[in-house]
């Protein structure tokens, strides 16, 4: 017999859902001001908080910090580096704050590296080095200090946002369940955070065996800021950016310390550098203005150069020549002492880069002897994620700041309170917002306080507690646990279904009446490799693939009502899938509509091949879903600058 | 797998009904067999290698096998995580041995104060100034549009 789940309440009045950099820089500030506005503060977690999130493995580096450079100097890069898109509101509004978040990052006890005079050692212009394996234990500890031990709920994952009775542009409630004991939680507030990070795995990943989970992002974060966001009606952005990191292959260990820190260069298999040539007179580049003509080279267009290489030209697979810069750093030490103590202290930091966030690209080193110094190593862009807080700009369209208006954008970017949705009472940060890119773990974490802030300005100015429709909330308890009831009606009819199988090792069910989520999620994989832009194909599509995309992804949610699941672990896996089907939809959607090639290297649509400035590069792609009809609404927000850029500033 | 649990080290963190690598396992994973008191990595492809419950196991009975669809075997990443730093011994496949230390905080474990030191500033909640600004700036004041 299934189990019997019993409902717990939980009253607040501001509930942040989920503690990763972002929901930790939320918690930290929205505790200050609800202390002295008598406002309760909760925070709810899908996994343990000390390790929860993107950042959970550890960081090498902080990617965003000012130092001396203004806000419109980061903008600059930003403005750059996304093609156009980006709202200059937000990313200047995260720029002004992030040197206090790095400060405090310093005061809680993360190790950032000083040169002899005390000063922080840069990898880039914006880029920090720190000893950062313990840098999300370290942030949630103060996160944990903040909000009190009491107020935290771990190993609870809100599936849905519930609206107020009677004004359904308002956020009331929220529900989920715990993944360990058989219990449905149903939260009751005034405002709430989305914090839930980006999405994994909704295209195929190129390691699909045992080394699936080898995302270069994290396998948890499965885009429920996303789907909270957008079945609670919010308008969302820009779901057609995604993000493809170029990494060391198969292990996607960071490049950034080869290439900033230590100067390696990348070329095709037969040498060629493709990253000068680009540049150079004539070069590809050029094809791409104004973008493509200015340093530093927009991330997608990188891709781009590697994909020409890779597919036009078939001359793969790149390389990136580490034996060459670390001869180029022998040539400049004055004698064989110097280089060898030199190469020893460059050595450490290479695999500190490594074992600080990606561990299994020191596996992978050691499994297959590779020694820098010896000979280069392949790179390769990744399968496509959705990432509002790095190079991508997925996520909610919220408002920004009231002082960084124009008379212009103020009518467009501000309603009230900062990074409010246009939900009433539901906020967003971290990947959860979208056009407010190159944060990164800093800037999320910044972000969150933002919004931390506001939210607790937002209870305080509607202090009524809004209302759900309990008949809803019922609705969705038995919706939520539908895949366990599957199980339980149909897992005789075949040989393989035996409730001994419970945490049993993994055998996938045959069986005609249910799918379970791994066969839900091979199946999205499929879909959105083969015609929504994967690197399965070589990241192109068009209006006829996307379009079939669109039937296979109705059939698909169709069938996700029929998920089954044998555990709590599996009943999180089948909501992970609805999550990730959702962003999925969006994102083919806002594809079809944006009908230009914007970010190459991202995807190209081989019915418009180009960049289409004057129709596309001065909008933004937004959507609105409505959740009963199941129908989504496509529509176009203007791009306002609010500061003139005269010089694109470096990395 | 990923990471894997070595049955004669694993006591099942000594029957409590949670054990460590179950509490610290971001994609929750990890998961005990009461019968015979033994952890386990329940769904080692979607396992990340992120190594929290190989650090944190208190008997050192959880490690690491590379991806078999792409790692040769025999080589081994393996932490000594203490209160100040972190201990990586790395084995090649071929033999080699090398070893990392790197600290990894500068602070006692649990005095995070949320204000990272910088105690609490002039702003309201109707201004833009976050709660320990400008002094953790270390600035005058907060950049705006015009500046």
């Amino acid at each position: 017999m299934m189990q019997e789940f019993k409902t717990v309440e939980v009253t607040t009045d501001l509930l942040i859902i989920g503690p990763g950099m972002a929901g930790c820089g939320a918690a930290v500030e929205a505790s200050h001001w609800a202390k002295q506005n008598n406002v309760k503060v909760t925070v709810v977690d899908k996994a343990a908080m000390e390790r929860s999130g993107a950042v959970g493995m550890g960081l090498s580096a902080i990617n965003q910090y000012q130092g001396t450079n203004t806000p419109p100097d980061y903008l600059s890069y930003v403005r750059q580096d996304l093609m156009g898109l980006c709202r200059d509101d937000l990313v200047m509004d995260i720029s002004r704050h992030v040197n206090g978040t790095v400060h405090m990052f310093e005061g809680y006890g993360l190790p950032i590296w000083k040169d002899p005079d005390g000063n922080y050692v840069h990898e880039g212009r914006w880029q920090l080095m720190i000893n950062g394996e313990s840098y999300k234990a370290i942030v949630a500890e103060a996160a944990k200090n903040a909000v009190g031990i009491d107020n935290i709920i771990e190993r609870v994952f809100v599936v849905r946002l519930l609206l107020d009775k009677n004004d359904k542009k308002r956020v009331a409630g929220a529900i989920g369940f715990s993944v360990r004991d058989p219990e449905i939680y149903v939260f009751k507030f005034k405002a709430c955070i989305v914090s839930a990070g980006g999405a994994v795995h909704v295209f195929r990943p190129r390691s699909t065996g045992e080394g699936l989970g080898r995302a270069w992002y994290p396998p948890w974060n499965a885009g429920s800021s996303s789907y909270l966001t957008t079945t609670a009606g919010a308008e969302m952005t820009s779901q057609e950016v995604v993000f493809i990191p170029g990494r060391f292959k198969d292990g996607y260990g960071p490049v950034g310390a080869w290439f900033l820190l230590f100067k390696a260069s990348a070329t095709s298999a037969t040498g060629f550098n493709y990253m000068a040539e680009g540049l150079a007179e004539g070069g590809e580049l050029h094809n791409w203005p104004p973008y493509g003509k200015v340093k530093p080279i927009p991330t997608c267009l990188r891709n781009h150069l590697m994909m020409i290489e890779m597919y036009q030209k078939g001359d793969g697979p790149i390389f990136i020549h580490t034996d060459k810069a670390i001869a180029k750093l022998a040539e400049k030490a004055p004698d064989e002492k110097t280089y060898k103590k030199e190469l020893k202290k460059l050595e450490a930091e290479a695999w500190e880069d490594f074992l600080d966030m990606t561990i299994s690209q020191a596996v992978l080193w050691a499994s297959k002897d590779v020694f820098p110094e010896e000979g280069p190593s392949e790179i390769m862009p990744s399968e496509p994620y959705f990432i509002g807080s790095h190079s991508g700009a997925s996520g909610a369209w919220t408002s920004g700041p009231e002082d960084l208006q124009t008379p212009e954008s103020k009518d467009v970017y501000f309603w009230g309170y900062n990074r409010m949705t246009t939900v009433k009472g539901l906020f967003a940060a971290g990947d959860g917002v979208g056009v407010s890119s190159h944060k990164f773990s800093s800037g999320s974490f910044t972000e969150g306080r933002i919004a931390g802030k506001a939210a607790v300005k937002f209870c305080v100015e509607n202090p009524e507690m809004p209302e759900f429709d309990a008949a809803e909330v019922d609705k969705l308890k038995e919706r939520i646990l539908l895949p366990l009831k599957h199980y339980e009606e149909h897992h005789k009819y075949t040989t393989l279904g035996t409730a001994t199988k419970k945490y049993d090792l993994p055998v996938e069910e045959v069986n005609p009446y249910y799918i379970t989520p791994k066969h839900a999620i091979f199946r999205l994989n499929k879909i959105m490799d083969e015609y929504v832009a994967g690197w399965g194909s070589q990241y192109t599509c068009s209006a006829v693939t996307l379009n079939i995309a669109l039937d296979l992804l109705k059939l698909l949610k169709e069938d996700l009502n029929k998920l089954a699941a044998r555990n709590l672990h599996e009943l999180m896996r089948c909501w992970e899938n609805v999550h990730r089907v959702q962003i999925a939809e969006a994102h083919t959607r806002h594809k079809l509509y944006r009908e230009e090639t914007r970010w190459p290297g991202y995807y190209y649509r081989s019915d418009f091949r180009k960049l289409d400035e004057d129709k596309w590069g001065k909008v933004f792609v937004n959507s609105v879903y409505d959740a009963e009809k199941d129908e989504f609404t496509m529509l176009t927000r203007p791009i306002i600058h609010l500061v003139d850029i005269k010089e694109v500033v470096g990395m | 797998m990923p990471s894997f649990v070595i049955e004669e080290k694993c006591d099942g963190c000594k029957g409590g009904d949670k054990t460590a690598c179950m509490y610290i396992c971001p994609n929750d994973l990890m998961v005990l067999d009461v019968d015979r008191m033994k952890a386990y990595n329940s769904e080692p492809d979607m396992c990340w290698e992120c190594y929290n419950c190989v650090k944190i196991c208190p008997t050192q009975a959880i490690e690491v096998r590379g991806y078999a669809d792409f790692t040769p075997l025999g080589a081994s990443v393996q932490p000594m995580r203490g209160t100040e730093d972190i201990m990586w011994t790395v084995k090649f496949r071929g033999g080699t041995i090398k070893r990392f230390k790197f600290p990894i905080r500068t602070t006692p474990e649990g005095s995070a104060k949320p204000d990272g030191g910088f105690g609490v500033g002039p702003g309201t909640l109707n201004d833009q100034l976050l709660f320990t600004e400008p002094a953790s700036l270390k600035d005058d004041k907060l950049w705006t549009l015009g500046d």
